[in-house]
């Protein structure tokens, strides 16, 4: 498989509710194994985009393929097994409130490998929460005991509990400090790299845009207006991307 | 694409070798050979594990060879994980630092003890949940006294809104299902009493239980279910977005802001809603009299003026505000105990159904046992 394949390849999607259209032809490729930032002022449709892909959102016109499969043309089960392979980061971490962070991780494992054993499961889940830094005190722990910071982690280990090929993440460093921002963006980039993720990033944060993402997608006026490594943005003239990357918060991040 | 794991044995030395995919589809498959290696390679003193032939691995199939690797070290031998492709090197270097502390085993809690301990626990939490009450009667209390001294700080266009939610809104249900009680009583009593050749008392116990006990509890369940819910929801979701906290910061007092237009709208409202209940019960009544009795009207509302009193009325219709301020009271005081997490939202506003309609009940028992007393 070579690296310039793309895993996610959005085409002329439409996506709107009601009147105009909040996406109005996009078109995106995300390359396996890469980690695409994607940017956008607020409101402008890139939690959209990304549920439209997982297929929370329903499209108006386009295509969508994912591991080179159409995702339209799926049947249920095709479906369930593609949806098995990503991991989904929602912004509020979505942990299951009436479950503790173990059983959180452990749901997806349990309810898609049924036959495992329960040891098995456990064991699986403990190194998933490991590998984001959880110690093992929190595993016992209610997500309305956690600080956000725990949410963000135990959530990723969730998403991450059926060693996906790709993950979303929905705005992962919003809410964190700076510090506990750097070191989530760390951890996002050690486990890219260990279990050979495909990474989609909404993101709002141009700290980890510089420190994690091989590229960067920029969505505004309901279309993807460019797409490229970080210092083609930071070169380009456009005057949106002029001041979202070159503003004032942009040129605190490069010096 | 299979998985397995061959070995050979030379003296105490084996080398094993993984082949296929070691990834989570075949976990379950690939647990069961890595624990019958662990058996069949007990004795031996020293184990290469090669992982030339690796096709693919995720956490779960690294994982297992890991815990193999670690199952034939604590035995004795000298196991070690040989020809580790550079794009594995990164996965099995991370799961070798995970697991290391050996999971402590739960301890199944002492039968007697946790049942005790729930027993305790649901005391402790009966009596926090009166004080809570006793509390927010407090607070309204003063909140009230604070009014009254200055009129002018009651918020009439939020007692309206609620007004017309907990009541305007709630009387075509309380309509409908006083009136089926009523004709329900109505037919039972005419069905049982008719062989002793006394279905004219239907009318009396129709309208007596009516009017002083069932039209009041009908309405004040109907409240609690439809209403008092909806308090806690609201309260408990206001609590959880910290919209209470902001109103604190600003200077509110959320019982004067929050909890005070909502019990008036619901001391008003219900013992209205008792009155058309009673009335809807007594049409009821009336109707399945004439239709399935075949008695008149005019006899129904004759034997009726004999049967009842103006104070059996009253009865009911006193009860009603009582009702009234103790759903209000224990819907705000459930909302207001909501915490962070969305499944304490639905926990109270159960909660909150539960005990309102407990209590109704209870203080209608020492209403019964007080009228009874003054004779009424």
């Amino acid at each position: 498989m070579s690296a310039t394949e793309p895993i996610i390849s959005v085409r002329d999607l439409v996506v709107g509710f009601g009147g105009t259209p909040v996406l109005d032809h996009v078109t995106l490729d995300v390359m396996r194994g890469e980690i695409l930032g994607f940017v956008g002022g607020s409101g402008a449709g890139k939690s959209v985009l990304m549920r439209t892909i997982i297929g929370l959102l329903p499209k108006r016109n386009g295509t969508i393929q994912v591991f080179g499969k159409d995702i339209a043309a799926l049947n249920e089960r095709e479906r369930r097994s593609i949806e098995r392979r990503w991991g989904v980061l929602f912004q509020q971490g979505a942990l299951f409130s009436s479950l503790n962070v173990q059983q959180n991780v452990e749901f997806p494992i349990r309810e898609n490998l049924a036959h495992l054993s329960p040891r098995l499961i456990a064991e699986i889940a403990l190194a998933k929460l490991e590998m984001v830094g959880l110690s093992a005190d929190v595993r016992k722990k209610y997500p309305a005991e956690l600080s956000g910071g725990m949410i963000k982690r135990a959530a990723l280990a969730r998403a991450l509990a059926l060693d996906p090929d790709i993950v979303f993440l929905d705005e992962p460093t919003s809410g964190l400090d700076p510090i506990g921002a750097a070191e989530f963006d760390d951890l996002i980039l050690t486990l890219q790299r260990t279990l050979g993720l495909s990474v989609f990033m909404v993101t709002h944060d141009l700290d980890s845009l510089h420190a994690v993402c091989s590229r960067v997608a920029v969505l505004s006026e309901r279309r993807v207006i460019a797409a490229g490594p970080i210092e083609t943005m930071l070169a380009s003239e456009h005057p949106w991307l002029k001041s979202y990357f070159r503003g004032k918060r942009g040129r605190s991040v490069r010096h | 694409m299979s998985a397995a794991l061959t070995g050979t044995v030379e003296g105490e030395r084996a080398a094993l070798a993984a082949t296929g995919a070691w990834t989570a589809e075949r976990a379950a498959t690939l647990e069961e050979i890595v624990e019958a290696a662990v058996d069949r390679y007990a004795n031996v003193r020293s184990v290469d594990i090669d992982l030339q032939k690796l096709e693919r691995l995720d956490t779960f199939g690294a994982w297992l060879i890991e815990r193999l690797k670690r199952t034939l070290t604590a035995r004795g031998a000298n196991a070690r994980i040989v020809n580790l492709s550079d794009t594995d090197r990164g996965l099995i270097d991370e799961v070798g630092l995970v697991n290391q502390q050996a999971m402590a085993a739960e301890r199944a809690p002492n039968r007697v003890m946790a049942g005790l301990d729930s027993i305790g626990r649901f005391m402790a939490e009966a009596g926090w949940s009166l004080a809570l009450i006793a509390h927010l009667l407090g607070a309204l209390t003063l909140v009230v006294l604070g009014t009254l001294a200055r009129p002018s700080r009651l918020r009439l266009t939020s007692i309206v809104h609620h007004l017309e939610r907990v009541g305007w809104r709630a009387v075509p249900i309380i309509v409908l299902s006083t009136f089926l009680i009523g004709a329900i009583i109505a037919q039972q009593g005419i069905f049982r009493l008719r062989p002793l050749g006394a279905d004219i008392y239907v009318v009396d116990m129709v309208s007596v239980l009516v009017l002083r006990e069932v039209g009041v509890l009908i309405v004040s369940i109907m409240v609690a279910g439809r209403s008092g819910s909806a308090y806690t929801a609201e309260l408990g979701a206001m609590k959880m977005r910290e919209e209470i906290d902001a109103l604190r910061t600003m200077g509110f007092d959320p019982v004067e802001v929050l909890v005070l237009p909502r019990i008036v709208a619901l001391v008003i409202a219900v013992p209205l809603l008792t009155f058309l209940g009673a009335m809807a019960a007594l049409y009821g009544a009336a109707l399945v009299c004439w239709l399935y009795g075949g008695m008149e009207p005019a006899v129904f509302l004759s034997r009726l003026r004999e049967a009842i009193w103006l104070p059996t009325f009253e009865v009911g219709l006193i009860k009603a505000p009582f009702m009234a301020l103790v759903i209000g009271l224990v819907a705000c005081a459930e909302g207001f105990e909501v915490d962070g997490s969305t499944a304490s939202l639905g926990l109270k506003t159960t909660a909150s159904v539960v005990k309102s309609i407990f209590l109704v009940i209870v203080l209608d028992g020492f209403f019964a046992m007080f009228f009874a007393a003054i004779g009424m």
